[in-house]
């Protein structure tokens, strides 16, 4: 039983801090929301039997992806100025089609949990860490090939607007 | 659901946390007793035998102190800030086996969780340098968070190697990996030395202590703290530093293992209190270097350096396993 309730709460958390991290005028207090719900979603992970992607969930998106996204905030010195220009982004008109879109997917899922069967769900087991290394390297290698390719464009890209901004600056201190 | 065996593993948890602060209490001043020694001054030799209370009195005025709340800065994320470093670095300890029988929790992602942890105390120092609302607060945060998250890769990577050879994330099997074999340290020599450098960077001490610079930040992202917040936050850097050599006895050198005259929670200790004592050497010996070398090192020689270093690895593993 004691599990049950621990979903329970560690899905509420990440909805009601979910919504708090979209609704939030503030771009860090919106950040650290978006970390707690996060890091709920890395308990229910572990609720679930895997606590090799609860872990990873944490060091990677919580632990890494979100303190990039806060450095990128501290950078911009956003002031009062700011948080008054996102409260008037945040009309009616911005956000009733998202909510509707998402009430649409709310409730495929709904229906998929009624009238689906729920094998699935009832052979839940704790995954071990060699079990998940396996199946990446196995069956889902191309995935992981694929992956690769994608960060090592991302890694080119990078470099090459860095190298752009070098060059730039260096034209401008021989010319001066 | 809770067994005999977990009344007695939770037990634990109140001695463990105490012990760990109470030996970042003496560490204050043991630190810089042996930063005296090594540069030819005195230290703090006033209070009780060899100035063994200086961090007592320390504490005391700490506690006493006015505890100053900026009122230019974000009042919520300055308090929250020392809080989430301290718990982040003490709920690390939570894994860590001193023997097979003294750990808290033994789990087969034990290893993971010590990384996502010191992952989470980046957000303290962030918080902390976003919130006081200070030029070199924010600066020193930003020098934090690139610095973590930029070395947080090569602690990751570097101990890859240490699990292939012992197969397991859990640290307890990593030890009892080396009970029959050599010890990691000279397989593993390369993981090591990267290792070392990079919790260096991660607990931010001083060979690479740049987002608390003294010399050009005043005190980087804690200039505005005062009073036992400042104190949680040292605290918190010397408990990251027990941490990290409790890590490198357990991944490196054979953690409980030694010869049977001694049990095996003093064998853990002994070794734990020379790492510890190597890393405040460290900081007497070398200088800090400049922000832009610290990065370079980083991306230009240490990542490719560990990659090497998983490479061979895997190669040996699978020539003589696989």
């Amino acid at each position: 039983m004691t599990p049950l309730i621990l979903f329970y709460v560690a899905g509420f958390v990440t909805l009601a801090s979910a919504i708090l991290a979209i609704t939030r005028t503030n771009a860090s207090h919106a950040l650290i929301y978006l970390v707690v719900a996060l890091l709920a979603i890395a308990v229910i992970f572990f609720l679930l039997g895997s606590p090799f992607a609860a872990a990873l969930q944490i060091v990677v998106y919580a632990g890494a992806i979100v303190v990039l996204f806060l450095f990128v905030v501290m950078m911009l010195n956003l002031g009062k100025s700011s948080v008054a220009r996102e409260r008037e982004l945040l009309t009616r008109g911005i956000w009733t089609l998202p909510s509707l879109l998402a009430l649409v997917l709310f409730a495929v899922v709904l229906f998929a949990l009624v009238s689906g069967d729920h094998e699935a769900g009832a052979q839940a087991r704790m995954i071990e860490p060699k079990e998940v290394g396996i199946a990446l390297y196995t069956k889902y290698v191309l995935a992981v090939e694929l992956a690769g390719v994608l960060l090592l464009a991302a890694l080119v890209g990078a470099y090459h607007l860095g190298r752009r901004y070098l060059a730039d600056r260096r034209e401008e201190e021989e010319s001066s | 659901m809770f067994g005999i065996e977990d009344f007695w593993s939770y037990a634990l948890i109140l001695p463990v946390a105490v012990g760990v602060l109470l030996g970042a209490l003496v560490l204050v001043w043991w630190e810089r007793r042996l930063l005296g020694w090594w540069q030819d001054r005195l230290g703090p030799n006033r209070v009780g035998w060899f100035g063994s209370l200086q961090a007592l009195a320390d504490l005391i005025k700490l506690l006493t102190k006015d505890d100053w709340l900026p009122p230019f800065g974000d009042r919520v994320f300055f308090i929250l800030a020392p809080i989430i470093v301290t718990a982040a670095m003490l709920l690390a300890f939570v894994v860590v086996p001193f023997t097979p029988v003294l750990v808290i929790v033994e789990s087969n992602i034990a290893l993971l969780w010590f990384l996502a942890m010191s992952a989470m105390a980046v957000y303290g120092v962030l918080l902390g340098g976003l919130s006081s609302n200070n030029k070199y607060a924010l600066l020193g945060g930003l020098r934090a968070a690139a610095q973590m998250v930029t070395y947080e890769v090569f602690l990751a990577l570097s101990i890859l190697g240490v699990v292939m050879l012992s197969g397991s994330f859990s640290l307890v099997d990593i030890v009892e990996n080396q009970r029959d074999g050599l010890w990691h340290f000279i397989p593993q020599a390369l993981g090591l030395v990267i290792f070392v450098i990079a919790g260096l960077a991660e607990t931010h001490r001083l060979p690479f202590d740049l987002p608390e610079a003294e010399h050009e930040l005043t005190a980087g992202f804690h200039t505005e703290y005062s009073g036992m917040k400042f104190g949680l936050i040292m605290a918190a850097e010397y408990v990251a530093l027990i941490l990290l050599s409790c890590l490198i006895v357990i991944l490196f050198f054979g953690g409980w293992l030694g010869p049977s005259f001694l049990p095996p929670v003093v064998w853990f200790g002994i070794k734990v209190v020379i790492v510890i004592n190597f890393f405040i050497l460290l900081r007497a010996a070398i200088p800090r270097p400049r922000y832009d070398q610290l990065m370079s090192l980083g991306w230009k020689i240490l990542l490719p350096l560990t990659l090497v270093n998983i490479l061979a690895t895997g190669a040996w593993v699978l020539g003589t396993q696989g």
